[in-house]
């Protein structure tokens, strides 16, 4: 598809040294790198907080922490994951690879770029310094329903400035990768010859730019319902708790799909490459993905099926969620097609790939169950929920990242990774991921809520196996951060095109990636 | 440990697609309850129905990929073949999935329309949700209390042995008669709590400033255990419902044991329609409740 013109990188690269380097740069590998690094930390963070969560949810009755502080620890695992490990690990990835992929030398506002990521340490900082303050950190859930969280203290207050703050360094992130891809493609890089990667974050950003302003003014309602005598959300003012709940998943349902569309992307470069084959149906997963965006906007209330709707919203709810399985499916078809009569090998990437394809079905399927309106009644608000989004974001967007970081690690250390380490990284992490959430569908069926720091007995025994699931689930992590270290810092040298004639601009680069590359456009035939 | 195991063994079962919502599975806890309410059965039967069909769409499409993974691979020497399109199979994966959610969507909506019909009741119950309890208001009666967890802050802190209904026992149940279509009305005073009870398939948000409607109509006598299923604050995860299911005799009789004299009962009935909370509480006994009187108001 493509040749480089002009390989030659050989100007020096200007640039100050040590942590003045990372502050002060524009380069957008550095940038991409300082996002993924970020989200990992983040993401062990989060991790930790699930670890206090199940350790409490070990056995019945109370054993470690408060309930109080439980209910600031589910809030602030789902804030961390969702604000601070997967959507800055996403624009990591944008960063690092966007420009690469369309041929050009940079984001188009590389300055911005900065900006938008050194947003984010102060954002998280001012989100768990809610901690210290009195009353402790949000404990109303991540979602933040009125008028709970009007209750809350000064941690909810925080949290909703860090919220503001981590919507602008999302809304900056996204205007850059919109410009970058309208503006910077090289010649003969046409819209539809873009690497579908490229094509699911163009519609991402646009998605990330409609809706976190609205969150923004959700929770900025919230603030001046908590100070300033508004009552927007407040019953007792006259107010409509319902109503922050519309607002609120009116942003939340496209935000699952800003989540998950990118992981689409690194699934469909991953695909293709161990089934040397081309991406079945190129034109199609475009048209899924744009369609799945368009439906995201209007079926928020399937969310909240329980407030009491009329019949005919919950009518139509339920029609449009369904409808959203038609684009998923051909996704996973073409996934499945592509690898259909190909030349398969299971290096630790695909194996990542494939499990992600399998689990986010699984996902998938149950969603498809909670769209059904009767039968959500049952599922709402239970650990049949919690399940199914651990399925979808777990197994689907931070499983597509590790496949990701494993398959252009090589590109970007020009180091190859230790592929038996990564393996067993990825068989621990499937292994006890299946472990500590399947059993979460039958105690969400068998009636257990979501979001309680003790239960009834009959729930026990899942109880245990998922805590220890997710105590291996959470150790096996440590492992990935130890290959990546250990890649960073040698290893076997990685060759230009790493894998097996894969397709791509990222492979006609040396290994590692110059700190500069495109200044002069590739040719794209 | 052997109950852990026995578990375990049943969870290994379960990832069997076709263990699907069989009845010797349920008393398991891998599936939703029995139902005792035609709404209950109604959707016990959909979900079955849905997730059976999503099990062979899963065991289908992966057949075909495990499938590929084993005989398309390159350890083989199996030779990629260089396709990207069929349009006959791109229109075929459309189309299928399509009217097969319609399939699915004509019993949903049906289903749907029953469950929202909550017209000619023979009773009505009000709900009330609090921050951490539920109220109880009996509207044709005057029957009204609160209903609190009643299970012993030792056994929540481990100091004591753990009882059988451990979080899901209450001093005042509700109790209503089988056969009789009744409708909740419910309601919260402070924030959002949800009213759920797995076996009557019944579960409503209870929001403050909203009364929601919902109905039931309970088939066999007995006690249906369920709890708050929205995050309410601090003690979100004790404050069960129990609904004490009996004969319409015995319903009678127990209504007529717990309604406050006539003249109270009209003092209690325009409180109620008046939107007006401070009214009069009565204690009243249930089988495994205490004497006590309800607590007051705040």
């Amino acid at each position: 598809m493509a040749t480089v013109a002009d390989d030659h990188h050989d100007h020096h690269d200007h640039h100050p040294t040590g942590l003045i380097r990372w502050i002060t740069t524009t380069n957008h590998k550095d940038i991409g790198t300082l996002y993924l690094l970020f989200s990992f930390a983040m993401f062990l963070v989060g991790g930790a907080m699930a670890m206090v969560i199940r350790a409490e949810l070990f056995q019945p009755g109370l054993q470690i922490v408060d309930p109080h502080f439980f209910n600031q620890m589910t809030t602030v695992h789902a804030l961390v994951m969702v604000f601070g490990a997967v959507m800055p690990g996403m624009v990591g990835f944008a960063n690092w690879m966007i420009p690469i992929m369309i041929g050009a030398p940079d984001m188009a506002l590389p300055r911005l770029n900065n900006w938008s990521f050194w947003i984010l340490p102060f954002a998280a900082t001012l989100l768990l310094s809610s901690f210290l303050t009195a009353g402790g950190g949000p404990a109303a859930g991540w979602t933040l329903y009125a008028p709970l969280t009007i209750q809350g203290g000064m941690g909810v207050d925080l949290t909703i400035f860090a919220v503001h703050m981590l919507g602008i360094s999302s809304v900056l992130g996204a205007i850059n990768v919109i410009v970058t891809i309208f503006n910077m493609r090289a010649p003969g890089m046409d819209f539809m010859k873009m690497p579908l990667f490229v094509w699911t974050w163009l519609i991402t950003a646009f998605l990330l730019i409609a809706v976190m302003p609205v969150f923004a003014g959700a929770v900025t309602m919230l603030l001046t319902d908590r100070h300033f005598g508004t009552a927007f959300f407040n019953p007792a003012g006259g107010g409509d708790p319902v109503l922050f709940q519309h607002i609120f998943w009116f942003f939340g349902h496209p935000e699952v799909y800003i989540m998950i569309l990118p992981a689409f992307g690194i699934i469909s470069a991953i695909i293709p490459t161990f089934s040397r084959k081309p991406l079945f149906g190129y034109t199609s997963m475009v048209l899924a993905v744009a369609g799945i965006a368009f439906l995201s906007f209007i079926v928020w209330a399937h969310h909240m099926f329980t407030v009491g709707m009329p019949l005919i919203g919950e009518v139509y709810f339920m029609y449009a969620t369904m409808l959203i399985a038609v684009p998923t499916g051909v996704k996973v078809f073409n996934w499945v097609a592509t690898m259909w009569r190909g030349s398969l090998t299971f290096e630790t990437p695909m194996l990542f790939a494939i499990g992600v394809v399998v689990l986010f079905t699984i996902g998938g399927l149950s969603g498809l169950m909670l769209g059904i309106t009767p039968a959500d009644f049952q599922y709402h608000d239970t650990y049949f929920v919690v399940a199914h989004f651990h399925y979808v974001l777990f197994s689907g967007s931070v499983m597509a990242m590790m496949g990701g970081v494993y398959y252009w690690l090589p590109k970007w250390t020009g180091h190859m990774y230790d592929e038996k380490l990564g393996k067993l990284h990825f068989w621990l992490t499937t292994i006890f991921f299946n472990i500590t959430f399947f059993p979460q569908h039958f105690l969400g069926l068998a009636g257990m809520p979501r979001r309680i720091p003790d239960y009834a007995l009959q729930f026990t025994e899942f109880n245990v196996i998922s805590s220890l699931g997710a105590f291996g689930l959470g150790v096996s992590q440590l492992l990935m951060a130890y290959i990546v270290y250990k890649c960073v810092k040698g290893g076997e040298k990685a060759t230009d095109e790493v894998w097996d004639n894969p397709e791509g601009l990222e492979w006609t680069l040396p290994s590692p990636a110059p700190y500069h590359t495109f200044e002069t456009p590739p040719v794209i035939k | 440990m052997v109950r852990l195991n026995k578990a375990f063994t049943v969870s290994l079962s379960a990832l069997i697609p076709l263990a699907v919502a069989t009845p010797v599975f349920a008393e398991w806890g891998l599936n939703l309850p029995t139902p005792v309410t035609p709404i209950g059965e109604g959707i016990l039967t959909l979900h079955n129905w849905i997730l059976l069909i999503c099990t062979i769409i899963f065991v289908g499409v992966f057949g075909v990929m495990f499938y590929s993974l084993y005989a398309h691979r390159k350890s083989k020497g199996h030779k990629p073949s260089q396709f990207s399109h069929s349009t006959f199979a791109e229109i075929t994966w459309t189309v299928i999935p399509t009217l097969i959610l319609i399939g699915m969507a004509i019993p949903s909506t049906a289903m749907l329309i029953k469950m929202e019909d909550t017209s000619e009741a023979d009773l009505t119950v009000k709900i009330t949700g609090y921050q951490w309890k539920w109220r109880y208001d009996y509207l044709d009666s005057g029957v009204q209390f609160y209903s609190n967890l009643s299970t012993d802050r030792n056994e929540i802190l481990n100091k004591n042995e753990k009882g059988e209904n451990y979080l899901l026992e209450v001093d005042n149940q509700v109790v209503l008669p089988i056969g009789k279509k009744i409708r909740f009305l419910i309601t919260a005073n402070d924030v959002i709590h949800s009213w759920w009870v797995p076996q009557l398939a019944v579960k409503k948000d209870a929001i403050p400033g909203f009364i929601n409607e919902v109905w039931t109509k309970i088939n066999e006598p007995g006690i249906y255990r369920g709890q708050c299923t929205e995050l309410c604050g601090r003690e979100h995860g004790f404050m069960p419902v129990v609904v004490k299911a009996v004969s319409v005799e015995e319903f009678d009789a127990w209504v007529a044991e717990n309604a406050p004299a006539e003249e109270q009962a009209e003092e209690t009935q325009s409180g109620v329609s008046g939107g007006q909370t401070l009214v009069a509480v009565s204690a009243i006994s249930t089988e495994d409740g205490a004497d006590d009187p309800a607590p007051a108001i705040r």
